[in-house]
């Protein structure tokens, strides 16, 4: 007769396979229909919804050339898009990054005055709604002609990845003995020159891992988006487009989820080429606590 | 102390050309004073013109008369007025919402986390394939929420929806469901007719879906860092598997647990764009946020949409009050 321990064991070995399996397919399922109807035609949709793949009959490239062909030719321009956001992304990107490594260098490293305080504010951005900011930020760019420029989207998007860019090099500057910054200060260093001959280049990995994660949040961004640029359609980023696609006159669904694909790959890449570097820059610190 | 050294010695001769300047060199620590602050000021403007000062302004303008239109030429500081306040709390249906947000809160922390427990708990041995399985789990937190809202709202539709689909064809059920449409629905239980709020379970379970891989993330690399010792010693002692759980992995994730239940707390509670992508607001799932940006946008009152975020955030900021004076303490003396 099986002890307790025994009966657990074997449960657990075979539910720990079920729960693997089932956690596979809710996240690949919603993936893999969004590729497969974006290469359907819609009729074919209509006429078998619970057909989840795509005879070679009937596979279409038809609403690729859609969406990403420019409105003039009768698309729905997101090539344009594409390019809006990856602009935007990349200048948040570097300009965070800009902004954020002295910052984080200078909690980690220096000792000044209101240093815990600083430290504590940018911290608290997270905890600030973005509804809150989003009213005068509104009513801000309205009046200085901000609304419906990039660069005034990538400005949100600075203070909105902040906290958890300083967050993530700071954990990976703690890690870098000090001992080598002294050396370059005996070497007659400056700080600034310590910091961008020694430091940067130790702390390379973090850096990528920063910037991918600041450049996937401002590629994500919605609301911001919506609020600033609407008006514009000549400044739509993907995620927005898409949305406004969606809300426009009836669009085929077929062509929506060819949107999303678009949407979706670059981020995808993007994170599955640096998995391990955005987890570990991410979770370091949360195994320690 | 070797810091203080090296720069000491580094310094003395630029201390000494300081010297015939002015009348006395800078001292070290004042010298990582201005360094710091040189260094963070950069940070520190942006957070102060993108953050607080807008931050300060709603607070001004949740007490003043401001509609979009004569925002323009008004003052920062006149029109005062309480009548924001008193449009947000005797506006139609603004408790229920704040109910409604408070159930899509609790509910979709909690089943983030515990989602993201199981996953953590059944991968946390290795198996062939296991990187990328652990990849690809955190593809729902990783893609742009407007194309999984999308998916989402396609999947589910009643007319061409592979759910409903398969529903009505697998399952039997009697019609297609509206999921994200249906703001109650009957369903009978052993007998019982009970009636759910469909629409706020469906974006409930949307949430969960989307942010388990969080927890997971920070779950997974807890427990990879529990000792092996404390398991094994457990093993030897006889203890069974959800005794091992009970006793040992969960008061060391327990930390781990706490914090993430606040973080993904305070997200969910101002989360605006996947209720305002999936439903729209309608159906039962009009959460504050999204009522914020419907006072901004559909009536340009900016003054009632500045107290409507108020109110919001000194509610999340009194729930946090409460959590940190009467369970932060508890929590930790748990673990």
């Amino acid at each position: 007769m099986a002890s307790r321990a025994q009966i657990e064991d074997r449960t657990f070995g075979v539910l720990r396979w079920v729960v693997i399996a089932g956690l596979a397919v809710i996240t690949i399922f919603p993936f893999y229909y969004m590729l497969l109807l974006s290469v359907k035609p819609i009729d074919q949709l209509l006429l078998d919804p619970g057909k989840l793949w795509v005879g070679t009959s009937e596979f279409t490239l038809d609403t690729y050339r859609t969406v990403l062909k420019s409105v003039d030719d009768g698309g729905q321009g997101f090539l344009r898009m594409l390019g809006n956001s990856a602009l935007v992304a990349l200048g948040s990107m570097l300009l965070t990054l800009l902004v954020s490594v002295p910052g984080a260098y200078a909690i980690t490293r220096l000792r000044f005055l209101g240093g815990r305080q600083v430290s504590a504010l940018f911290l608290a951005v997270y905890l600030f709604p973005a509804t809150l900011l989003a009213v005068p930020l509104f009513v801000v760019f309205a009046r200085i002609g901000l609304q419906g420029s990039l660069f005034g989207l990538a400005i949100v998007y600075i203070a909105q990845t902040v906290p958890v860019s300083i967050y993530m090099l700071k954990n990976y500057f703690i890690t870098i003995p000090e001992s080598i910054e002294e050396a370059a200060a005996l070497d007659g260093a400056s700080r600034l020159q310590t910091v961008r001959k020694v430091v940067l280049p130790l702390a390379a990995p973090s850096l990528m891992a920063t910037g991918l994660y600041v450049f996937m949040i401002a590629w994500n961004e919605f609301l911001f988006a919506l609020l600033f640029l609407a008006a514009d359609p000549d400044k739509w980023t993907v995620s927005l487009g898409l949305q406004q696609l969606a809300n426009g006159i009836e669009v085929p669904k077929t062509v929506l989820m060819a949107g999303s694909v678009v949407l979706t790959i670059p981020v995808v890449l993007l994170f599955y080429a640096a998995e391990r570097l955005l987890t570990e820059g991410l979770t370091s610190g949360a195994d320690k606590s | 102390m070797s810091t203080a050294q090296s720069t000491q010695q580094r310094r003395t001769p630029e201390a000494d050309t300081a010297n015939t300047r002015s009348q006395r060199p800078l001292t070290l620590a004042q010298r990582e004073n201005r360094a710091g602050l040189a260094f963070v000021s950069p940070t520190l403007l942006v957070v102060l013109v993108v953050v607080v000062l807008p931050i300060a302004w709603t607070v001004l303008l949740a007490f003043q008369h401001a509609r979009l239109v004569d925002i323009q030429g008004m003052g920062f500081l006149s029109n005062w007025t309480w009548s924001n306040f008193s449009e947000v709390f005797t506006s139609p249906g603004f408790w229920t919402s704040l109910w409604t947000t408070l159930v899509y809160t609790v509910g979709a922390t909690a089943g983030s986390i515990v989602l993201g427990l199981i996953a953590a708990l059944a991968l946390r041995r290795p198996f062939r394939g296991r990187a990328l399985l652990r990849g690809t789990m955190l593809l729902p937190y990783v893609a742009p929420v407007v194309a999984v809202t999308f998916v989402w709202e396609i999947a589910l539709s009643p007319q061409f929806g592979v759910v409903n689909e398969v529903g009505t064809k697998l399952f039997g059920w009697d019609e297609p469901v509206a999921f994200l449409s249906t703001r109650s629905q009957e369903i009978s239980l052993l007998g019982w007719h009970v009636h759910v709020p469909l629409a706020l379970l469906t974006v409930i379970a949307f949430e969960t879906w989307r942010y388990f891989p969080f927890a997971f993330l920070f779950l997974m690399a807890r427990l990879q860092a529990v000792p092996e010792g404390l398991e094994e010693a457990a093993v030897v002692d006889g203890a069974t598997l959800t005794q091992r759980f009970r006793h040992i992995l969960l008061p060391q994730l327990m930390p781990v647990i706490a914090l993430l239940s606040v973080l993904r707390f305070i997200l969910t509670f101002n989360k605006f764009d996947d209720i305002y992508l999936l439903t729209g607001g309608g159906s039962g799932t009009d959460v504050v946020a999204v009522r914020v940006y419907d006072f901004l946008t559909a009536r340009y009152d900016v003054g009632a949409a500045a107290a409507q975020a108020l109110v919001l955030a000194a509610i999340l900021a009194v729930l946090l009050g409460i959590y940190f004076k009467f369970f932060a303490k508890k929590v930790q003396e748990e673990a």
